[in-house]
């Protein structure tokens, strides 16, 4: 009996909360703001490879002509992710 | 040297070494195991000087301490079979009679000698049921 | 109560279903707001799992007898300590554990990945749904953990004696959290696989969970050895048990995966392995938890046969099935975006070091299941031992020292061989001044592997010494900083890379100890009479006095019944200190073994005393003899069987003091261990690394910040005027 009524309440605690997101309200946060999250840490990631091409080549483990082709690279690279956060900000310089 | 065949070499390379090792590994491990056996396997069919791993029960009544050496008989699990142990060495801390036991070690006239330290007694079930049995009831 | 701890578990099964279900039809309809609910679902999960915990963990604390697992595992004169932790010292309780704790981690991650991720999330959310369903099923169908009994008895059998040890208390939660943390990699993989996304976006998100998970899982086994060495007689820390193989072989694959999934961030390779090597750690993580819970080992800790072990099996080929199935049909997309230029690249060696540590994994999988293998091909079950996993394993890890000192020498893509050389000459002097310090100063000349193991270990300690040297004096050329905040700015702003290099020493510490301690240990076991003597490893020690107490337990785990020995010892310096050994006595229930009996035939355990030391432990032990106490045992019971519980004390009190007046002689072991403390000083060394590297870095989150307000500023500025 105390299982029952518990499963009983239980199960429509959990259903008040997760039927709630399809009562109608659509989902605050578009798939803008996923794509940027995904930009985001992918801009990151190439900021860490930046800084530590540069600690390389400050350390003697890369050659200077090595760091300066992966650096060009790298930034390039970089460029481009900030480029794409910026169209998805819809604030793109002018071309 | 291309890049292509530089690859593919070092392909060769490396599956060869994994098969080294996976034939070093083959052949100690079954030139160098020791045989599962129960208690009346080891007493029908034990060849002497071959060792074996001897898992059973420990019989009731039947353990015994000389000075440094431990006696008892292990049973088979389903109770049949059962053959004597001597055995010199650690005694794990669970071990006493009824508990599940595996030694290692050689048939010598009759008596499963044991390996030094080789004995593991195995924790008591963790549902403890024996003990719940045989208290109060 | 019991009633609502069965709901919870019964609700909780249901929404993992819901959660499942509602992720994949969200992701497939393009419906976010299912994809929402399906993430609630998870939530709800935890806070159900909360509950059930909270509702068991209050009977453990009541001593309610009335449920089966608190008269099982517990009793009232447990301390509260031990109370709290029993629940995982029994098959359902650390079934909820891993339900509890994974619906936790999940919620954690899918609360972290809630905005970003959209194709992956709702799988990952399914998949990981789908795995805590399965933990649930188990427990609704077979080992429910709120279990009642009809007629609660009065009195608990109370924790196995062996088990009342902080260490082996923590132990499991931290085993599990290893398990479940690998499984959230696991689940993104499979969302990447499914949607095709296979880029670096499910390693990013979830490195930090294999970061962490990685650590609770090598801290687990740590504790684990420390356990064996510090309570069990034997005086060893390993014994290549298959329990303690089935969590050392999903840590091995994990740090692996570790290393691997850098290669892929930094250049887009090794994308199959990366997949692979994540399902075979979790696959593995859940053989783990399976192997301690069947009866197919035989193993100190195999639990006889269980009743969930066919379950566990079926799971697992499931898992592994259906990970196969997925990895071949999303094969086009796991090419490799760049090509391995050279063998002289970090990329390279991390690939090597991948290779060693699952070939490592390889052996200890193939000496665990052997006496399966050998039944299968030639009938007859036979099994390895430590001496075939040490002799196979020791060559495999001084080539991972190797690897450890050579790695982060190395540049990415390539480097030239005159960088390598000049990078090199240092450690080299190194490790050639160890070699002839060790010659000249230790024994290590007569066992030529321990020696080449603390050749290569000053190789990589150099090697790291100067990375961190290079570094700071790196930083110092630029900013003019003063040395020590030199290196703490260089190991602040690139925590990942100097955390790992801090990870390595502290491994190549612990691989130093272990090689010392089994190479040179020196063990003793004999007989003795309190006065005489013995010397072992460099120590002379002598038997003073036997011990007998009565309720004064030193470890607190509530043993009536104390006997010990007081030993001296004094080392080659003419320094001297005392050892305590001794033997605590728990009574059994067994009413057959007499009121008197029972105190002394119920569990007994080994409470050993150890010398810590920097260069070597001594290790004592002892085992009294009690037969001689037979015969008043049996008087005893005869005449005061029926006697009040003071009296009785009284009868065990004046058998402990003729033991104490009269001891027999007594069984011993001596062990001395040089370098032994090492493992465990490595070990916190590891696990200091692994915090630093797992650390977030506060610029990268302010950034992310700050370009999320700039984000909602475009787009407040782009909507309609109100």
């Amino acid at each position: 009996m105390e299982y029952a009524l518990a499963l009983i309440v239980l199960l429509c605690l959990v259903g008040l909360v997760v039927l709630h997101p399809l009562l109608g309200e659509a989902p605050r946060s578009s798939a803008d703001e996923g794509a940027r999250e995904e930009l985001e840490a992918a801009k990151e990631a190439k900021y860490r490879e930046i800084r530590d091409a540069e600690l390389d080549v400050q350390m003697g483990k890369l050659s200077k002509e090595d760091h300066r082709s992966i650096d060009r690279e790298l930034r390039a690279e970089a460029i481009e992710i900030l480029e794409r956060l910026d169209r998805l900000d819809g604030t793109a310089p002018d071309s | 040297m291309d890049p292509s065949r530089k690859r593919r070499l070092r392909l060769v390379v490396a599956l060869g070494a994994a098969l080294i090792l996976a034939g070093a590994l083959v052949y100690t491990s079954f030139s160098g195991s020791t045989e599962a056996s129960t208690p009346s396997e080891v007493v029908a069919s034990a060849e002497p000087g071959r060792s074996y791993e001897l898992t059973g029960k420990v019989a009731r009544q039947s353990v015994a301490r000389e000075h440094d050496r431990l006696r008892f008989v292990i049973r088979d699990r389903d109770g049949t079979g059962s053959v004597p142990v001597s055995y010199e060495g650690v005694v794990p801390d669970p071990f006493r009679e009824g508990r599940e036991v595996i030694v290692s070690g050689e048939m010598k006239n009759g008596t499963f000698v044991a390996e030094r330290d080789s004995l593991v007694t195995k924790c008591p079930s963790k549902f403890t049921k024996e003990q719940t049995a045989s208290r109060g009831t | 109560m019991a009633g609502i701890g069965s709901a919870c578990l019964f609700a909780g099964l249901l929404t993992a279903v819901y959660a499942a279900g509602a992720s994949v039809y969200g992701a497939r309809a393009g419906n976010g707001a299912f994809v929402i609910s399906g993430r609630r679902a998870i939530y709800c999960l935890a806070a159900l799992m909360l509950g059930a915990t909270a509702v068991l963990q209050s009977a453990f604390l009541r001593s309610d007898f009335s449920y089966a697992l608190v008269a099982e595992g517990s009793s009232t004169d447990t301390p509260t300590f031990y109370k709290v932790t029993a629940m995982w010292a029994t098959q359902d309780g650390s079934l909820l554990l891993w339900a509890l704790l994974l619906s936790l981690f999940s919620s954690a991650v899918l609360f972290l990945t809630r905005r970003s991720l959209r194709g992956i999330a709702p799988y990952a959310t399914a998949v990981l749904a789908v795995v805590a369903g399965f933990f649930l099923l188990l427990m609704v169908g077979w080992e429910n953990p709120f279990g009642t009994l009809a007629n609660p008895p009065a009195e608990g059998s109370g924790l196995n004696p062996l088990l009342r040890h902080p260490a082996m208390m923590i132990h499991p939660p931290m085993l599990y959290t290893g398990y479940v943390g690998f499984s959230i990699p696991f689940a993104f993989a499979v969302g990447a696989l499914i949607t095709r996304n296979t880029g670096a976006d499910w390693i990013r998100a979830t490195r930090r969970f294999a970061l962490v998970a990685w650590t609770f899982l090598g801290t687990g086994i740590m504790l684990g050895a420390l356990w064996s060495y510090t309570e069990l007689g034997w005086g060893g820390y390993w014994a290549w048990d298959p329990v303690e193989n089935a969590s050392l072989m999903p840590w091995l694959v994990g740090t692996a995966f570790l290393h691997s999934i850098m290669v892929q961030e930094k250049r887009g390779m090794l994308k199959i392995w990366n997949v692979c090597l994540i399902i075979a750690t979790f696959v593995l993580a859940l053989l783990g938890t399976f192997l301690v819970r069947s009866g197919i080992l035989d193993s100190i800790h195999a639990f006889g046969a269980s009743t969930i072990g066919v379950q566990f099996l079926v799971f697992i080929a499931l898992v592994v099935i259906g990970s196969t199935v997925l990895v071949i049909s999303r094969l086009p997309h796991l090419r490799s975006e760049a090509r391995l230029d050279s063998l002289l690249s970090r990329e390279a060696f991390f690939l090597l070091n991948n290779l060693v540590l699952v070939g490592l994994c390889l052996v200890v999988f193939w000496g665990t299941f052997f006496p399966l293998i050998s039944e299968a091909v030639t009938g007859t079950e036979a099994s390895v031992g430590p001496p075939w996993f040490n002799r196979l394993t020791t060559p495999l890890a001084l080539v991972l020292v190797l690897l450890m000192a050579i790695g982060p020498v190395v540049s990415w893509r390539r480097m030239s061989p005159a960088g390598l050389v000049r990078a090199f000459k240092w450690p080299v002097l190194g490790a050639l001044l160890t070699l002839l310090v060790a010659l000249a100063l230790t024994p290590a000349g007569e066992r030529p592997l321990a020696l080449l193991m603390a050749c290569f270990a000053a190789l990589v300690l150099v090697v790291v010494g100067q990375e961190f040297w290079r570094g700071a004096s790196a930083r110092r050329t630029i900013s003019g900083d003063p040395w020590p905040r030199a290196l703490s700015r260089l190991v602040a702003r690139n925590r990942r890379r100097y955390g790992g290099y801090i990870a390595h020493a502290g491994i190549v510490v612990l691989f130093l100890g272990v090689a010392g301690s089994s190479a040179f240990l020196q063990q003793r076991d004999l007989r003795l009479s309190p006065g005489d003597t013995f010397s072992s490893g460099g120590y002379h020690i002598t038997y003073e006095k036997a011990t007998a107490t009565l309720g004064e337990d030193r470890a607190g785990s509530g043993a009536p019944i104390t006997f010990g020995a007081v030993l001296r010892a004094r080392d080659e310096n003419g320094k001297t200190f005392t050892l305590r050994p001794s033997r605590n006595f728990y009574p059994t229930q067994d009413a057959s073994k007499g009121a008197i009996g029972r105190f002394f035939e119920g569990e007994a355990t080994s409470e050993v005393d150890v010398r810590w030391g920097l260069r070597r432990d001594l290790w004592t032990a002892i085992r009294p003899d009690i037969s001689a106490l037979a015969d008043p045992i049996r008087e005893a019971n005869a005449k005061f069987g029926n006697s009040s519980g003071d009296v009785q004390a009284l009868v065990i009190a004046a058998l402990a003091e003729r033991y104490r007046r009269n001891p027999p002689p007594a069984t011993f072991r001596a062990i001395v261990s040089p370098l032994v403390s090492w493992i465990w000083i490595g070990g916190g060394i590891v696990l200091l690394g692994a915090l630093i590297a797992a650390w977030p870095s506060p610029e990268a989150r302010l950034r992310r910040v700050r370009s999320l307000y700039s984000a909602r500023l475009g787009r407040d500025l782009r909507a309609e005027p109100s």
